[in-house]
């Protein structure tokens, strides 16, 4: 029962990674007041190219670096049209969902059906050994870690340094950010790049680590729950953190209920992870109060200096 | 100019000439200000004064002209690199962000190591030493205008400037908190800070600058020392004649036409303002004025009165005795309700509808509507009525309301909603941002309709409106309102003390 138990907290932590990485990329560029609805084409196109990097015979890492950069290509292409060209960015974001879609696919008929090999689990001396716990949360893949390490960077960085200050600074109100000198338009520029660039790590994740293999539409809507998550849990990246393991949770569980055969319906399990991450955080962040006072207040506003 | 002046000008602007598409704001302005010395800047509206702050705060480039900072030619191509000269802002809608706290919001504006500890320290010095009490710890969405002013004024402050800008910084200041802001910057002055400070209040002018340069237009139209000058001459200067005269018709009372009876409502907004137990009476020929700072739950008010919000008891709001609390904005106006809301675009009229279509909004009432259809014919006689009535210069029906300037759209909105003759009209801010000459013109229209006994209610934030045109005046502050006086019975000083809860009882101890 216990390895049970580990088996499926670990199962968590690995289904929720992707969701981490994608929704604190989207919280960054969210928290700078720019919306990209192109999360689930982000990392599609992140997941297509580091698995093809891996395929043709490069190592994991460059594997990893090619989903970043690829996400973060597509994320210039919307920065350029919505904080550049003025265009609406809910229409934009829209347009590069359903493009990332389309490029991963064709992309990826080369690839199909091929697999490769992930990332080597990786005990922590000690620590992986506490019971039940030690093995779920000290016996991961490189990834893993490094998405825990992202989580605390981005919480430091947001709330411990003049770099945070500034980017809620201009999410919130870009003209009183100009008004005092700061180059909103850069500022956002770059929160929308480094948004893309984890949304392409998310991605990577799924296609060289979680399922190494390519299947065409394998993020399966995941973009969009990491889209959810960043406003569910109203921009803060500890709730995103818990929406996304309470997701992964509620993935791993579905598996093994079907597997142990319980009677209700696969295709009403496989709606439960959804269902579920979105009733939680829409319950535990209802308050007015703190909704306000976390949401960039210019999210989705173009801005244009005088 | 001599050569000695020259040497010793902490600011100099030499033919600055700013042109957008369509108008020129700043033509050929020459300027001149000496170390220490509070320098007037007073214009009407569109006059060109922001603009020409902008261009000394590096916000905007000039078109043409030369910048002297100490003597030396200067390009301020940013925010940035006025600040690093020497050139501090406060502005007058505050660049503050609201979710962040004091201390963070100063930090952005400064350079230099990240310590918001040792930074916190720093804002509770200079705040001591200028009387400018703020605590730094706390989210600027809950301080108080005033207290906002503060965290601005600080912040330029803790930049050591040689140069203040203030743009019209008492817009939205108690009496007592007006004194106080004087006091500050007076000492600033006497420590060698050049003080720019722009208004469109000529008392204030008289009372603390050493020198004002009058704009209108875009051109600099005098010069004075504005202690010699009186309002008159000033006025003269600024809007080019004298000021216009108001008059007032001996009025009586009637019935009672609006009652307020113990209105409460929670507010749903986390910032929001709730009321509680508002009681008030607005009789027939009568003008009652509601004074306070915004964000005491005028928007509150506003919005429950005019039907925006409906009540939860319908007997809390009674229009000519007949319970209307729970009755929608539309049917309070059937039963003869105006409204005249505080922001003019957005609520009053949609900016890009022309005023023609922005009539039928309110006064379909006047027969403008037939089953579906609209009657284009009448709907343009409305308007035109209502242009040429109330004085609105536009192209005409079919000008968007957003190409008219505020004055003349706020012309066309009280208009609209005079020509319905209603019973009871509830006007908000009625001159906020409006030049002196429709300011005065709005006045006396709402003095010749309460002669004709119409009930009518004015909430404003400029005290001296008020005691113009109202026979009682009553405050809101934080949700509750004061008893309403006559305004024989009380003076600007008791309205403001009443305004001002916190920000007075400071006042006086500073």
């Amino acid at each position: 029962m216990l390895d049970h138990t580990t088996a499926l907290l670990a199962a968590t932590m690995a289904a929720g990674t992707p969701l981490v990485y994608a929704a604190l990329g989207e919280l960054i560029t969210e928290k700078s007041g720019v919306v990209n609805l192109g999360v689930e084409g982000m990392m599609l196109v992140g997941a297509i190219a580091a698995f093809a990097t891996v395929a043709s015979g490069n190592s994991l890492l460059a594997g990893v670096i090619a989903g970043g950069l690829a996400g973060m290509l597509l994320a210039l292409v919307f920065a350029v049209l919505t904080l550049t060209l003025m265009a609406n960015q809910y229409a934009t974001g829209l347009a590069l969902s359903i493009f990332g879609i389309g490029l991963s696919a064709f992309v990826g008929k080369a690839w199909l059906g091929m697999t490769v090999t992930g990332f080597q689990k990786v005990s922590i001396p000690l620590l992986s050994s506490i019971p039940v716990l030690g093995g779920a949360l000290f016996q991961q893949d490189m990834m893993v870690y490094g998405s825990i390490a992202l989580f605390a960077l981005i919480s430091l960085v947001l709330y411990k340094t003049k770099t945070g200050l500034l980017l809620r600074a201009v999410g919130e109100s870009p003209d009183s950010a100009h008004a005092i000198g700061y180059p909103v338009v850069r500022i956002r520029y770059l929160a929308t790049l480094a948004g893309g660039a984890l949304c392409g790590v998310g991605g990577a994740y799924l296609s060289i680590v979680y399922t190494p293999m390519w299947v065409e539409n394998m993020v399966a809507g995941r973009g969009w729950i990491a889209l959810a998550l960043t406003v569910f849990a109203t921009w803060r990246p500890a709730r995103i953190l818990l929406g996304a393991y309470l997701f992964g949770g509620m993935t791993s569980l579905q598996f093994h209920a079907q597997g142990l055969g319980i009677a209700i319906s696969p295709y009403l399990l496989s709606m439960l992870p959804y269902l579920a991450t979105i009733v939680v955080l829409v319950v535990i962040s209802r308050n007015p109060q703190t909704i306000r006072l976390h949401a960039p207040a210019s999210l989705g506003k173009p801005f244009r200096p005088n | 100019m001599t050569i000695a002046l020259q040497q010793h000008a902490r600011l100099r602007l030499q033919g600055i000439t700013k042109r957008y598409p369509g108008v020129v704001a700043n033509d050929s302005v020459d300027l001149t200000v000496m170390p220490g010395e509070i320098h007037a800047i007073l214009g009407e509206n569109g006059a060109g004064k922001s603009t020409l702050m902008k261009m000394i705060y590096g916000a905007v480039r000039p078109d043409a002209g030369q910048i002297f900072w100490d003597g030396h030619p200067v390009q301020i191509a940013s925010p940035m690199a006025a600040r690093q000269l020497g050139i501090g802002m406060v502005f007058q809608h505050f660049s503050l962000f609201e979710t962040l706290t004091v201390v963070e919001n100063v930090a952005l504006a400064l350079e230099g190591k990240f310590d918001l500890t040792s930074l916190a320290s720093r804002i509770e010095d200079v705040s001591d030493r200028y009387g400018l009490s703020i605590e730094p710890h706390r989210h600027v969405h809950s301080l108080s205008v005033g207290e906002r002013q503060r965290v601005e004024i600080v912040r330029c402050l803790l930049q050591n400037p040689k140069l203040l800008i203030m743009d019209e910084p008492t817009s939205v200041l108690t009496p007592q908190a007006v004194i106080r802001l004087f006091i500050t910057l007076r000492q600033l002055a006497s420590e060698g800070c050049s003080i720019l400070y722009i208004s469109h209040k000529l008392d204030e002018i008289r009372q603390l600058c050493d020198r004002a340069t009058v704009l209108r237009s875009g051109k600099v139209s005098g010069e004075a020392n504005p202690a010699e000058e009186t309002p008159a001459t000033l006025a003269q200067l600024m809007i080019g004649t004298s000021l216009p005269e108001m008059s007032r018709q001996p009025r009586t009372p009637g019935e009672v036409k609006l009652a307020i009876k113990r209105l409460t409502r929670q507010t749903q907004d986390p910032f929001g303002v709730s009321l509680a137990q508002v009681r008030l009476d607005v009789h027939a020929g009568e003008i009652v004025g509601i004074a306070g700072v915004s964000g005491n739950g005028q928007a509150e008010l506003m919005a429950a009165l005019s039907g925006e919000q409906t009540l939860a008891d319908k007997h809390m709001v009674l229009l000519d005795g007949q319970p209307v609390g729970h009755l929608d904005a539309g049917s309070r106006r059937n039963l003869g309700l105006g409204f005249v809301p505080e922001e003019r675009l957005g609520r009053g009229a949609v900016p890009d509808m022309s005023l023609a279509e922005n009539a039928v909004l309110t006064a379909h009432r006047q027969a403008l509507v037939q089953g579906p259809l609209l009657s284009m014919g009448r709907i343009r006689q409305f308007a035109l009525q209502c242009i040429s009535s109330f004085g609105v210069k536009c192209a005409g029906p079919q000008a968007p309301a957003r190409s008219l300037s505020g004055g003349n759209l706020q012309k066309f909105i009280v208009g609209r909603e005079i020509l319905q003759s209603p019973h009871v009209l509830i006007v908000a801010q009625p001159t906020w941002g409006v030049d002196v000459g429709a300011a005065t013109f709005i006045r006396q229209q709402l003095l010749d309709l309460a002669a004709k006994g119409v009930a009518i209610l004015v909430v404003s934030e400029e005290l001296e409106e008020l005691f113009q045109i109202c026979d009682r005046i009553a405050v809101l502050t934080g949700g509750t309102l004061s008893e309403a006086k006559p305004v024989s019975e009380t003076t600007i000083e008791e309205i403001g003390m009443l305004m001002g809860g916190v920000d007075a009882q400071e006042g006086e101890a500073a």
